[in-house]
């Protein structure tokens, strides 16, 4: 019974149901300006939860996850544009195509060794390696961008995902849910358990058996497939796509700020961190545009200090330490 | 009694040093088998061809009957050969369950069932009440225990143990020796690359001596203290 | 005709990339003796850019003139940052390290956003357009002067290393750290001292810079990744892989510049670190590691 509940205390999963009515009965409160902040959060938290997989569980930092992204919603958004074909079965084209994409970064990496440092900055020139090269693909637009029709729309195309922001929020909002489960899941199964002990000791664990390659590839492969239905979304959220926005390495980092402030390797991490961030970033917008301090990369140097005390007061993150004060800690 | 483990002939040199020189050795199925020697005897070397982190230059491992040598550590664990390392090397920021769990969890996808196979491998090791601990909180006596629970947990028929009774105050060495006894007893064939002979004399059924990468002395422990060659080159005078 | 075309872009890259190779010296030599890769470091070129800009359009002094105590200013810079920062997170994992050099890349970035804005800026001296002619290859003056200060800078700092006690003191904390506390080294000044010569060399070579290129406050991340790309191509840690990955990859730039499109020329580079990365892992000049 233990095990079905799955390590999560009964206060954990009655923080965790709360949070989700919560956060399905939002929109009947929430203006539009909140909801598209709250559309963001849910956002990062997914791609967070996406990228926990590779650096909190199977202990592989990925700098370049914007390229997952990138390819997700390049594959959709020319599927849809070219043929008419809807995000859905665009899915279908996009997540494969990020997959092989990650699947031949990690066979590159781990079948030569390239670990640490070296595979993190491996990972960031692939994805500057797509940027560059998206800009000179003319097909999807190049440098000029790549544009999604879009309309005043009245009713909601799910279908399509064409249609006002709640609808976008409920997606959304699903795809993290799902991959909150899924994640939970898999920590709990036997994949979890090895992804751990090649994150703890390598070598360690090959000696109990483990077929390390084939374990970081699975988390390589899964963490680009997941990443790149978050990319899908942005397509048809966004409308519009820039090589230099989607793949820049200042979106990258974006994505991996989220699990590592709120706990690398834990489930609420990312969804913690996602809240935080696109909260303190948001309230320092208005804050500073109350107080008439407007100038350009004010709010930045404000978010960089807020990083900064973070990671030099709480390194493991904020989620261990708060679910250690909440009471939260799986009981031994 | 049939060899589950034989060696034949196996060589490894590091650039014109050699560190195992045509040593040929079978263990037995069912018998405790040490390895002794002075440092840099070629102890670990031997121990790493076994286990798949080095390749041997010549020679053939073989081990129920098929070839090992060449194949990686984690496909040499799948045949039935577990290690544990000189310097353990316990997952640290995972429990003491979850540790053992990664090793049950080779033989079984289902976790309820590697569960249970990491609860009586805890059991038999004295680790259940610390079961909830992190790894790295341990203390070095029951950490070393941690390290043969896990390569138990994937139920071996050959344990390598590198030096496990080193550093252990010998109330520590007792109860490792005592383990050792149980496991043996049902029916695990284990090889031991020892320091301590004390825990050599008290478990071994037999003993290989390395001297520079040669084995010159192999039999029993009674006899091999009492072998001229051994005592000159290795035990000397502070043994007897 | 066109072969000359070649000849002198060529050469044109080859300075340019010791320039290059100078920064990116600066980062190799932190990796290779703190462990930590700066992840801040084209924003910390990007402040000695703006301070040669700013004492250039306030006071008219000359960039290369100036690399001295912009050097001297990183340096202080690097030391605080190294000492009150970094220190701390000396044994802490990976991606602490680079979430706090992030942050501070961040602040760095937008502080100089919000005191200069977005709009590129440039130094124009004397001899800006001036070249010389060596038969019929032709070489720009600022690239020449450039090029030549920077090798000047780099050797300097292989001396320092060769022959000053210090320089051994901190090759030795290099070599093994806890044998230098042992010998009752102190790690941590010796640490600070390195994240400043790294900060230097930084200082010296984006003064420097702001002769061959606009500047504008985005150019930092872009830097870092260029020293990446340099250092890994000739090996993190080795000082003349440094100038080495510099030099190729700047002729690389220029070449690709010349033979493909303009815009595509970082393609190559992080082609060339791919390779690097996949088929000599340690970089051209690096040591295996064991």
């Amino acid at each position: 019974m233990r095990r079905l509940a799955g390590g999560i205390s009964p206060r954990a999963a009655g923080l965790l149901v709360a949070l989700l009515v919560a956060l399905i009965a939002a929109p009947y409160f929430a203006n539009d300006y909140l909801l598209t902040v709250l559309i963001l959060i849910l956002y990062f938290a997914y791609t967070g939860q996406a990228w926990n997989i590779m650096m909190g569980f199977a202990g592989q930092l990925s700098l370049g996850h914007a390229l997952y992204v990138g390819l997700g919603a390049y594959t959709a958004a020319a599927l849809y544009v070219h043929f008419g074909i809807g995000p859905w079965i665009g899915l279908l084209a996009a997540v494969p195509v990020a997959m092989v994409a990650g699947a031949i970064i990690g066979f590159l990496a781990f079948r030569f060794g390239v670990a640490g440092v070296y595979f993190a900055i491996l990972t960031i020139a692939f994805c500057e390696f797509a940027r560059i090269g998206f800009d000179h693909v003319a097909y999807t637009g190049g440098s000029a961008g790549y544009f999604l029709p879009v309309a005043q729309y009245g009713h909601d195309d799910l279908w399509n995902l064409r249609g006002r922001p709640v609808m976008f929020y409920y997606v959304i909002l699903a795809l993290t849910a799902v991959a909150f489960l899924a994640c939970h899941l898999m920590l709990r199964s036997r994949v979890g358990y090895f992804w751990r002990a090649i994150r703890e000791d390598e070598e360690a664990a090959r000696a109990l058996g483990i077929d390390t390659f084939r374990y970081k590839m699975i988390a390589v492969v899964i963490s680009a497939g997941m990443t790149a239905v978050a990319g899908v979304f942005f397509a048809f959220y966004y409308n519009n796509l820039f090589p230099e926005q989607v793949f820049g390495i200042s979106r990258s980092i974006e994505l991996i700020l989220a699990p590592i402030i709120g706990g690398i390797g834990t489930l609420f991490g990312p969804v913690l961190g996602a809240f935080v961030l696109t909260g303190l970033s948001e309230g320092m917008t208005e804050l500073l545009h109350a107080l008439g301090f407007d100038v350009p990369g004010a709010k930045q140097v404000f978010y960089g200090i807020c990083l900064l005390v973070v990671i030099v007061v709480l390194p493991d993150g904020i989620w261990p330490w708060l679910s250690r004060r909440l009471g939260l800690e799986r009981r031994p | 009694m049939t060899a589950l483990l034989s060696i034949a002939g196996v060589s490894k040199r590091f650039r014109g040093l050699v560190a195992v020189d045509r040593v040929s050795c079978e263990v037995a199925e069912g018998e405790i088998f040490a390895v002794i020697g002075p440092n840099g005897a070629g102890k670990t070397t031997l121990f790493s061809a076994i286990a798949g982190a080095l390749k041997p230059d010549e020679g053939e491992i073989r081990f129920l009957d098929s070839r090992i040598d060449g194949l990686r550590p984690d496909q040499i664990c799948r045949r039935g050969i577990a290690r544990t390392f000189q310097i353990v090397r316990p997952f640290p920021a995972l429990t003491v369950e979850d540790n053992v769990m990664v090793g049950a969890l080779l033989r079984t996808a289902d976790t309820a069932r590697a569960a249970s196979i990491a609860d009586d491998v805890m059991r038999r090791l004295d680790l259940t009440d610390k079961r909830a601990r992190l790894a790295k909180s341990l203390t070095l006596p029951d950490r070393k225990r941690l390290e043969v629970a896990r390569a138990l947990a994937t139920n071996p028929k050959l344990l390598l143990l590198d030096e496990v009774m080193a550093g252990l105050r010998p109330t520590e060495t007792d109860r490792m020796v005592a383990i050792l006894r149980e496991l043996n007893a049902q029916g695990l064939t284990i090889l031991l690359i020892e320091h301590v002979m004390r825990a050599v004399l008290a478990l071994a059924s037999r003993v290989l001596v390395l001297h520079h990468g040669a084995q010159i002395a192999l039999g029993r422990p009674g006899d091999v203290v009492r072998d001229p060659a051994v005592i000159s080159s290795y035990l000397g005078a502070e043994a007897l | 005709m066109s072969a000359d075309i070649y000849l002198n872009v060529a050469v044109s890259g080859l300075l340019t990339g010791l320039v290059y190779g100078l920064m990116a010296l600066g980062l190799s030599v932190i990796f290779g003796v703190v462990r930590v890769v700066n992840f801040a470091h084209g924003e910390m070129m990007t402040i000695a850019m703006y301070l040669a800009i700013v004492l250039f359009q306030s006071f008219g002094l000359d960039p290369l003139v100036m690399m001295v105590p912009i050097a001297g200013v990183l340096f202080c810079f690097g030391y605080a940052m190294q000492a009150g920062l970094i220190n701390p997170f000396i044994n802490r994992p990976e991606h602490s390290q680079f979430i706090l050099l992030v942050a501070l890349a961040i602040i760095l970035v937008n502080v100089l956003l919000m005191i200069f804005g977005p709009d590129a800026r440039s130094v124009q001296t004397s001899y800006s357009y001036d070249s010389f002619a060596f038969g019929r290859l032709i070489v720009d003056a600022t690239k020449l002067y450039a090029g030549g200060a920077a090798i000047v800078v780099a050797a300097a700092l292989f001396a320092f290393f060769k022959f000053a006690d210090i320089g051994k003191a901190i090759r030795a904390c290099a070599d093994n750290y806890t044998g230098a506390l042992v010998v009752g080294l102190n790690v941590k000044h010796l640490y600070a001292l390195t994240f400043g010569l790294g900060a230097a060399c930084v200082g010296a070579a984006g003064s420097m810079l702001t002769l061959i290129i606009d500047v504008t406050p985005p150019l930092g991340p872009q830097y870092t990744l260029l020293a990446f790309v340099i250092v890994i191509t000739g090996g993190l840690g080795s000082m003349p892989g440094a100038l080495l990955g510099g030099v190729l990859i700047g002729m690389t730039e220029a070449l690709a510049g010349l033979l493909f499109t303009p815009s595509a020329k970082s393609m190559f580079a992080f082609a060339i670190l791919v390779l690097v990365l996949l088929f000599r892992p340690q970089g051209i000049l690096g040591k295996r590691a064991s």
